[in-house]
């Protein structure tokens, strides 16, 4: 019984107290950001990347082994999240004003918030090798002439198409116009063929079709103007979505679309690769994750640009895609753009090499031997302009919305007049 | 709380009378030294209490009043425009319903199937410890497994939810499941009960248990049929577990998130979206961190409310005393 005035017991507590609060406090802040140089001249710093899958699963860690066995000084602490995963961590810990060192970024309106509460490092002058660098490689990490990110990857979204499929249905060329594609999508119905694969549970698929629509018919300006103006209700767009429906009132989809993932079993992915759709529209990464998620269609698989629409402005030169980059928290340790250039300008090879990723370096296209990665490389290189993915490109709830509501346009749950009044709202109201 | 206030009256009653009959719970505090240690032993858990709930709470309620996006300073304020914003949306609205009926659906199906199993697998039958434990392994399944293995059971064309519709004739629901907005509610509380109900017959057969078997027996000597036993002896000696499970079943409905999300992600089209999910996509996704964190307080709210009022109405007798103690204080 304690009826003294509580002497050692609780000076123990207390000490006790103290430790963990210690421990609490060092949980919450310590934790993420590598320290500077130290005295002794060691550096380290914290990477996350993306690289949950093949090929960048085994190749990020080669790459930044290959760094650090170079440069005995430098530490690098990884960490590898799935893309979701990864989204929602560092949006927790830009909430927190602490990011990683170097961090996988998408670029456009996510990195333009994280740049505007002042969490990202200006790389404009220490990034002087950029000009070895495509500029539509660069073009999602640059606001207002400022570079904040490095990319090591850039594609672009098309239609992936089964040949031996189309033929089946007699088609002998890739549509060029939105009138053909909706013929052949007949054709290929007709013939019993699964004309398009799509996952509607995952949204950022079908939002592809629209954006893409938005820029044949309205034009590239047009996005970019309603992107500053906030004001989707263009006739344009409305008209995109006409389109669109157009499309889905020939229920084009494979049973249950609404509910299917895209990497996941009996995805979109899977759908496409083991032959039981005959085209989708995906980006760059299509064919590796067809393989991964069912099976390689080979010499089968071609790819064709998103054809034109009859009266729009849009040509088919102007692409529509977006890739994969690495951005620097501020103030990280120099060393951390170091590495960024050893990782992009000397590993390009190994990067193409892997069948993962398209260049980013100045003439690396010429490396590619496969076809259809080719076809997209060169597309790329050639292409008149650039819209980067709307869901990256717009900020977040703007790009959520997007998604969102094309989605209740493609299951029949909105007009096309409802979407571009969803989306404006939401650009009004962010 | 009630029953301590009239514990604390009667200590003091007890106190004024010099001699008296000893006090049913003694209190052990005297004076000052006593409540102080007290508070010492307390203080630990009152701080990771107030650091890990209280406070989380608080930030909560005041970052839903502002219009933040995540980063730089919360200077938007804007008062309830979050919550008006939020009564007038129609997926929000829908979550509320899409919630009434898991749980009306998980009283009047679940928990009933989950009794009969129990008073079942309460008799001697060969085995029956193996039936229970192949009914309560679901529960042991992390919801993250038990999604994926109902994703692959319900995909569309290669299922086997679709080839056993379509052995039973039933090709009309092939291809919908989780991914018709008509069937994914239904689908998903299958899944649900599938998962959980082995985890309430586990309550149900320990309260059965605890049922003395004369009881049932007087009532068999005074001429009860089984189902007469059962309706007037068990059930009514069942009550307090009945009301646990019912409470655990609703505030589970209500806070529904990893099995959906990783099901359906609330779709096709929010007609399965529950309010952690819209809490998740406004606060992950869209940025809107001011608005998830609305969500947020009124989910909490509608928990504590009904908390509150069936801990206060529905599990009071239980909670001042067990029933066969002839009734609490």
């Amino acid at each position: 019984m304690a009826s003294t005035p509580p002497s050692r017991r609780s000076f123990l507590a207390l000490s006790g107290l103290t430790v963990l609060s210690v421990s609490l406090t060092a949980a919450c802040g310590g934790g993420d950001s590598g320290s500077g140089p130290t005295a002794d001249g060691k550096v380290t710093f914290v990477w996350w990347n993306i690289a949950t899958t093949e090929p960048g699963k085994s190749l990020f860690p080669q790459i930044s082994s290959a760094f650090t066995a170079a440069r005995p000084n430098i530490t690098i602490k990884t960490t590898s999240l799935e893309n979701e995963a990864f989204k929602s961590k560092l949006t927790a810990n830009t909430s927190s004003g602490k990011l990683p060192d170097v961090f996988q970024t998408w670029g456009g309106g996510v990195l333009r918030q994280q740049v505007d509460a002042g969490l990202v490092e200006d790389l404009t002058e220490a990034f002087g090798w950029s000009s070895d660098l495509t500029p539509v490689s660069l073009q999602a990490y640059q606001f207002e002439g400022r570079t904040y990110g490095v990319p090591y990857d850039i594609g672009m979204v098309g239609f992936w198409y089964n040949k031996k499929l189309f033929a089946d249905a007699g088609i002998t060329a890739p549509p060029a116009t939105w009138a053909e594609l909706l013929e052949d999508v007949k054709k290929l119905k007709a013939a019993g063929i699964t004309p398009i694969a799509l996952a509607g549970k995952e949204k950022w698929p079908g939002h592809y079709y629209w954006a893409y629509l938005a820029m044949r018919v309205a034009g590239l300006p047009a996005l970019q103007q309603a992107a500053t103006t906030k004001d989707f209700t263009g006739a344009g767009f409305v008209q995109a979505g006409t389109h669109l429906k157009e499309l889905v009132d020939l229920q084009p989809f494979q049973t249950g679309f609404l509910g299917a993932g895209y990497s996941s079993p009996g995805g979109q992915a899977a759908t496409m690769g083991n032959g039981k759709a005959a085209m989708e529209l995906m980006g760059q990464w299509a064919p590796s994750v067809q393989k991964d998620a069912g099976a390689d269609l080979g010499a089968d698989l071609g790819f064709f640009p998103f054809p034109t629409v009859d009266g729009g402005v849009g040509q088919v030169t102007e692409v529509f895609g977006g890739g994969g980059g690495f951005a620097l928290r501020k103030g990280a340790p120099k060393e951390a753009l170091d590495f960024l250039k050893f990782f992009v300008l000397e590993n390009e090879s190994k990067l193409l090499a892997s069948n993962g990723y398209l260049p980013v370096v100045r003439g690396a296209e010429s490396q590619l031997t496969d076809a259809n990665r080719k076809v997209v490389a060169d597309s790329l290189v050639k292409a008149t302009g650039f819209q980067l993915f709307l869901d990256q490109a717009y900020p977040p709830a703007v790009g959520q919305e997007v998604n969102d509501s094309v989605a209740d346009l493609i299951a029949g749950k909105k007009t096309p007049e409802q979407v571009t009044k969803s989306i404006t709202e939401a650009a009004k109201g962010a | 709380m009630p029953s301590s206030v009239s514990t604390l009256t009667k200590e003091r009653r007890q106190g004024a009378l010099p001699v008296g009959p000893p006090a049913p719970v003694r209190s052990l505090l005297h004076g000052w030294g006593s409540w102080a240690s007290v508070a010492w032993f307390l203080l630990p858990a009152l701080v990771l209490f107030l650091v890990f709930v209280l406070a989380p709470i608080a930030v909560a309620v005041c970052t839903g009043f502002f219009k933040w996006g995540g980063t730089g300073p919360m200077d938007d304020f804007v008062g309830f425009e979050n919550y008006a914003k939020l009564f007038d949306d129609q997926v929000f609205l829908g979550d509320l319903e899409r919630g009434l009926y898991l749980i009306a659906l998980s009283i009047t199906v679940q928990l009933p199937f989950a009794l009969f199993t129990a008073v079942l697998l309460n008799q001697r039958l060969r085995g029956r410890a193996v039936y229970r434990m192949l009914f309560f392994a679901p529960y042991i399944l992390s919801e993250v497994v038990t999604a994926v293995l109902f994703t692959m059971i319900f995909l569309p064309g290669a299922g086997m939810a679709d080839h056993l519709a379509g052995a039973l004739g039933l090709e009309g629901l092939q291809g919908t499941w989780l991914a018709d907005p008509s069937t994914v509610m239904p689908t998903l509380f299958v899944v649900m009960t599938w998962k959980y109900f082995g985890f309430h017959m586990m309550l149900f057969l320990a309260g059965l248990q605890s049922i003395p078997g004369e009881i049932l027996e007087a009532a068999s000597i005074d001429g009860a049929g089984v189902w007469q036993r059962f309706r007037h002896v068990t059930l009514p000696l069942l009550g307090p577990t009945i009301r646990i499970s019912a409470f655990l079943s609703v505030v589970g409905a209500i806070q529904l998130f990893d099995l959906v999300w990783v099901m359906t992600a609330g779709g096709p089209n929010h007609s399965s979206e529950t309010m952690a999910i819209s809490m998740f996509q406004f606060g992950f996704k869209r940025y809107q961190v001011g608005y998830a964190s609305a969500i947020s307080v009124v989910l909490f709210m509608i928990s504590l409310v009904f908390s509150l009022f069936y801990q206060r109405y529905v599990l009071r007798r239980d909670l001042s005393g067990a029933v066969t103690s002839g009734g609490g204080r």
